[in-house]
């Protein structure tokens, strides 16, 4: 599709950057690591460095944009102009319109918005580096920034993006194998609550395929869960002495 | 930036909700259709003059114009040997009070993204048949959604008028000089898109335990979830997108991709067997032109 395709997976299923067909990335997670916020969390996958704030609950800028019984969410994601490899205009793209759109609606079924009448909820995330993966990293350190924002959820949201490269599916997959593979499907759960949030796929698999790169992302997702749990809890939990 | 949507188009009476979301949960719908069927679909062809490709899509109180233009353009650095896609979606303020004028918004966004990921992912057009002067010029394939009238399920509706309008767009005819100047002549083609292999979408909307799909524009106020599916002619799965604030079980994932797969082979072949007829009818009667064809009824069929 996109010229002379290298071989990125090797005959003994082993990844051009010398990962086995299920692992992750090294990943990092932080949380409150901006003064200002009422939340945020910094990710990283590999070489994808994503930051996440959240503000409010609070009164939107504009008036009209609440609603009666419940808080709004309002969600942009967006890229630095020096997250890839060649300079990303910092206006909005299509892309990111859409994107902001996913993840916010990733979020939505998690946030008790309830609790929190004709206020908005505001969450900025920033892409820092791009190498794949930004939306699904994107969604790990948003749904970080609301638990360290104190605001109720109903579970944590966790996402990864399972891959078909060279035939194989490959599990977190990075920017080259996004590239030059067949097909990208980010996926996003609320684990403990069986919710899946986020699912989108380009490119093209069987329904076999599908099924095995569900399972091979619901098992990334609870790794990904269980990481974000020791997050908060290195950070918030008190040890009674 | 996404926020929750505030404005009152996405506000229909409890009661109505409730008269909706009860008659689902007993496997019946307000209009009498069964959960898995589809409105009634109609397809005129051929609808527009000045269009290189077009169709005008009913489905249900759904109207869906779409517009095919080829232009010649270069192709991007890293396909030198490939025509160029570009997929543009416009909810026009006719289609709804609540569609305001100005830039295309998130949702048409995410539906002109969606139809172009399936179109490209499932290699739908054969794009390096496109190339006129390798490396140098390119057909650049416009593919313009335009909805007139929202009832409804516009990604499902917009994705069978863009694969009409594919199938029915000719290539203007045109030379190439010496000096790689092109002269292009519209009053006659070349020949047809190279339209290589079909694919649609199918929304599958859940409420509660209930998958449903083509649904009203009421039957989305109460809809939860919606899982677009796109679905090749292959009984592939040709792109995915979730979309809107519930969530689906990741049982409930797996069944609204079985039916989705299901009732899309289903559509294809409705549209394919259609297309196939029109096509007959317009070689038997010899020389119609494109505007009379658009323009009479006879060409509108129950699908």
């Amino acid at each position: 599709m996109r010229g002379e395709k290298p071989r990125l997976v090797s005959e003994d299923g082993i990844r051009h950057d010398g990962r086995r067909l299920d692992e992750l990335r090294t990943i990092k997670m932080e949380v409150s690591i901006l003064s200002n916020a009422s939340g945020s969390a910094y990710v990283e996958f590999g070489k994808t460095r994503v930051i996440a704030a959240v503000y409010g609950p609070r009164e939107p800028p504009q008036r009209y944009m609440v609603l009666p019984h419940r808080a709004v969410l309002r969600c942009r994601y967006h890229m630095a102009p020096f997250s890839t490899d060649e300079r990303k205009n910092p206006a909005p793209s299509r892309r990111e319109i859409e994107i902001s759109k996913v993840i916010r609606e990733a979020l939505e079924p998690v946030v008790v918005s309830e609790a929190f009448p004709r206020t908005s909820i505001d969450i900025f995330i920033e892409v820092i580096s791009a190498d794949g993966g930004t939306r699904t990293a994107a969604l790990n350190a948003a749904s970080l920034a609301l638990a360290d924002a104190g605001i109720p959820m109903r579970d944590l949201v966790a996402a990864v993006a399972v891959g078909k490269v060279n035939g194989y599916l490959v599990l977190d997959i990075d920017q080259v194998e996004d590239s030059y593979g067949e097909a990208d499907m980010p996926v996003a759960m609320a684990p403990s609550l069986n919710m899946v949030t986020l699912l989108q796929l380009n490119g093209v698999l069987t329904p076999q395929e599908f099924s095995q790169a569900l399972s091979m992302a619901f098992r990334g997702i609870n790794e990904i869960y269980r990481l974000q749990k020791e997050t908060l809890r290195n950070k918030y939990l008190v040890k009674v002495e | 930036m996404s926020v929750t949507p505030t404005s009152p188009d996405s506000i229909i009476p409890r009661l109505k909700a409730e008269t909706l979301s009860t008659l689902i949960k007993k496997g019946v719908r307000a209009d009498g259709r069964g959960l898995e069927d589809f409105r009634e679909l109609k397809i005129i062809t051929n609808y527009l003059p000045k269009a290189d490709g077009s169709a005008l899509v009913k489905l249900g109180d759904t109207q869906v114009l779409v517009g095919v233009k080829l232009e010649l353009g270069s192709p991007y650095p890293d396909t030198p040997e490939e025509g160029v896609l570009v997929v543009s979606a416009e909810f026009v303020p006719t289609a709804s009070p609540a569609f305001e004028p100005g830039p295309p918004d998130e949702n048409a966004i995410e539906l002109a993204r969606v139809i172009d990921r399936v179109l490209r992912e499932y290699g739908v057009i054969d794009v390096s048949k496109l190339v006129i002067v390798p490396g140098r010029r390119v057909w650049v394939i416009w593919i313009d959604i335009y909805v007139l009238d929202h009832g409804g399920n516009l990604i499902d509706a917009s994705a069978i008028a863009t694969l009409a309008a594919l199938l029915t767009t000719k290539i203007p005819k045109y030379t190439v000089t010496e000096n790689e100047s092109i002269q292009i002549d519209k009053s006659s083609h070349a020949g047809s898109l190279p339209v290589v292999r079909k694919a649609l979408t199918v929304t599958v909307g859940k409420l509660s335990d209930s998958l449903i799909v083509d649904p009203t524009i009421e039957e989305e106020k109460v809809v939860t979830a919606k899982l677009v599916v796109g679905v090749g002619e292959d009984g592939a799965i040709a792109g995915l997108q979730k979309s809107g604030d519930g969530y689906l079980t990741l049982q409930e994932v797996e069944k609204a991709i079985e039916l989705a797969l299901r009732k899309g082979s289903e559509l294809l072949s409705k549209v394919t067997e259609f297309l196939k007829t029109l096509e007959a009818a317009s070689t038997e009667s010899a020389e119609v032109s494109s505007v009379e064809e658009g323009g009479s009824s006879r060409n509108s069929s129950n699908a």
